[in-house]
């Protein structure tokens, strides 16, 4: 049993990495790279959203709108399924206002930092995927703590690893065409191709 | 060496600004301060005085790998020549049977001036077809750019042949070098401004691009029709027992066994470990964290056993002496650029490598030829753990001083 927790666990941090293997998040993933600071509080904030989100998406979709799920109301056939989406939106976006506020009251030198992309974590690509992976691979509960957690960690891994290098790159002679997001996009992609090492690892 | 000192100087003029060829100078530099130590000193303060400078420590990497080369070119010969007999074929089919009958040393695989030559006549096509496109490229950028050429292609353009299995075709080198040149390096300025090795982003490209022609069982050896699976292959498919019936661990710590040219032997890297050691050039704290790393993880894993996984016979001195291993350990994972520039960030960084070259050998059962990814791999986070620990480091000498 453990063992197959462990196995979600790396899988989701290295093998699917959200933003190396499936390229979620990107905008987030291009823009708030510039500092390792920034990008490691980033990290953090995606890291605790994504476990809180994808466990709480998963009780309200398995008790609530999937097919047959309300049936002690006797509505067995109602089927909620395709509330899914926006419901799923509306947890995330409560979630980040939640930690938004938290931020702000207890650690405002990383709330300023993270500036408007604290808020932008709601449409954040890489979260509502944590979800809606979490309902087509039909992860029980703590499957999805597993998997939010490990997710998470994947994606906050590779910004933190992109930010260092990008900050290692002010010493760099980067064409004047390539300045800015052209030479962060090849960056990226090098950064996935060392990571297609995962690729194929049978868990 | 007066006349060639002479007529630099005489040609130095008309590459200078402003004149007609101010264009190529830095085709002229890269020749002119291959033979002479430039006379140029810094201008700004922050001035290292070293004997040696940057073109001399690349001199040194290539010193260091001429016994891999020679060992790539014997086994490349010996195993084609090997296959030959085991085939009962006695000619060698177009231009190099041609070059083979012209010298008269023939085919036989117990000769060793036979089996080099044979090696020689697969192994230099590749590496000039991987010199020429990779100049052309660097030339192009310096050029345009206006930097100097840097040796650093040198090394490169002769570390990647070396990874490479000899049947590879020549296109598929060119491609591959300039993809490895372009986006792996010059894209980000030139040699000392990429983060990753441009030999090994080469080899990861055409790994992934043209997995048919660089991995599998039929590429090793430079025969058509022969079939012979890299020891770590046969590993990976029978376990430790299959391995040892058809090769011995000497063996294999010599090199005559099937996989990429220059990888196979691990007596060669040594010698070219010790050589890199001796001049300074490569970090012993890498290649000692990296060696830790690996022979911790495999002997974990050696001891934990499966029962679905024959990767895990594998004891943890046989790891050593397959694959790319060793070679990666010396060459590639020391390469100043791409590596951690921390003491302790290298013993990091080494370690790190070292458990994912096992890790993805023995877990990942689509590459068993994985080390060139892992030390990639190692290459991205490089930039982090030099940032955590620099961090730490400041840290500890504010509170020091608070």
């Amino acid at each position: 049993m453990l063992e197959h927790y462990l196995n979600i666990l790396l899988k989701s941090i290295f093998i699917e990495n959200f933003a190396l293997a499936f390229f979620l998040g990107m905008c987030t993933y291009l823009a708030v790279s510039k500092r390792v600071e920034t990008s490691t509080g980033l990290g953090i904030a995606v890291i605790v959203v994504q476990t809180i989100t994808v466990p709480i998406n998963n009780l309200i979709y398995n008790y609530i709108l999937k097919e047959g799920a309300l049936g002690w109301l006797g509505l067995e056939n109602l089927d909620l399924t395709f509330l899914a989406l926006i419901s799923f939106i509306g947890v995330i976006a409560a979630m980040v206002q939640i930690l938004e506020m938290t931020l702000d009251k207890y650690f405002p030198a990383l709330y300023n930092a993270l500036g408007i992309f604290l808020p932008l974590i709601t449409v954040n690509c890489a979260i509502l995927g944590g979800s809606l992976f979490m309902v087509e691979r039909d992860y029980n509960l703590p499957e999805s703590v597993i998997f939010g957690l490990g997710s998470g960690i994947g994606w906050a891994i590779a910004i933190m690893a992109l930010a260092a290098i990008r900050e290692r790159m002010r010493y760099c002679l980067v064409p004047d065409g390539l300045k800015g997001l052209g030479i962060t996009f090849i960056t990226v992609g090098l950064i996935a191709l060392a990571f297609m090492c995962f690729s194929g690892i049978q868990l | 060496m007066k006349p060639l000192r002479y007529i630099l100087d005489r040609l130095e003029p008309y590459f200078a600004k402003g004149n007609k060829l101010e264009k190529l100078y830095p085709v002229y530099e890269v020749i002119d301060t291959f033979f002479y130590t430039p006379g140029g000193t810094a201008e700004e303060p922050c001035h290292v005085r070293d004997a040696i400078d940057f073109k001399r420590m690349m001199s040194a990497v290539l010193v260091a790998l001429i016994p891999c080369v020679v060992m790539a070119m014997y086994n490349t010969g010996l195993q084609a020549n090997t296959a030959m007999a085991e085939m009962g074929i006695s000619e060698v089919p177009g231009w190099r049977g041609m070059v083979l009958s012209w010298t008269g040393v023939g085919c036989d695989a117990s000769n060793v001036w036979a089996d080099l030559l044979h090696g020689a006549l697969y192994f230099v096509p590749i590496y000039i077809v991987c010199m020429v496109v990779g100049i052309l490229w660097e030339m192009l950028f310096a050029v345009v750019r206006n930097h100097e050429i840097n040796e650093g292609f040198f090394v490169t353009g002769l570390l990647f042949p070396l990874t490479l299995p000899a049947t590879i075709p020549l296109w598929q080198v060119a491609v591959g070098i300039t993809f490895g040149v372009v986006l792996g390096k010059e894209v980000f300025g030139g040699t000392g401004r990429n983060f990753l090795n441009p030999a090994l982003t080469a080899r990861a490209f055409l790994f992934f691009a043209y997995p048919a022609q660089i991995s599998g069982d039929a590429v090793w050896t430079a025969v058509d029709g022969f079939s012979g699976a890299t020891a770590l292959g046969v590993a990976a498919g029978g376990g430790m027992a299959a391995v040892t019936e058809q090769l011995s661990w000497l063996q294999a710590f010599v090199g005559t066994m099937q996989g990429s040219m220059g990888e196979t032997s691990t007596a060669a890297c040594l010698i070219g470990a010790v050589l890199l050691l001796l001049f300074g050039v490569a970090s012993w704290r890498i290649m000692a964290s990296m060696l830790i790393g690996a022979m911790a993880l495999a002997g974990l894993f050696f001891a934990a056993g499966s029962t679905t996984n024959p990767m895990f016979t594998m004891p943890p001195h046989w790891h050593l002496v397959l694959g790319g291993f060793a070679f990666g350990l010396v060459f590639m994972a020391t390469d100043p650029v791409s590596a951690s520039m921390t003491n302790l960030g290298q013993y990091i960084y080494g370690g790190l490598i070292g458990a994912m070259v096992i890790l993805v050998r023995v877990v990942n059962p689509a590459f068993p030829e994985g080390t060139m990814l892992a030390i990639l791999f190692g290459n991205v986070f490089a930039p982090l753990i030099d940032y955590y620990v620099v961090r730490a480091n400041i840290k500890r000498r504010a509170l020091r001083h608070a």
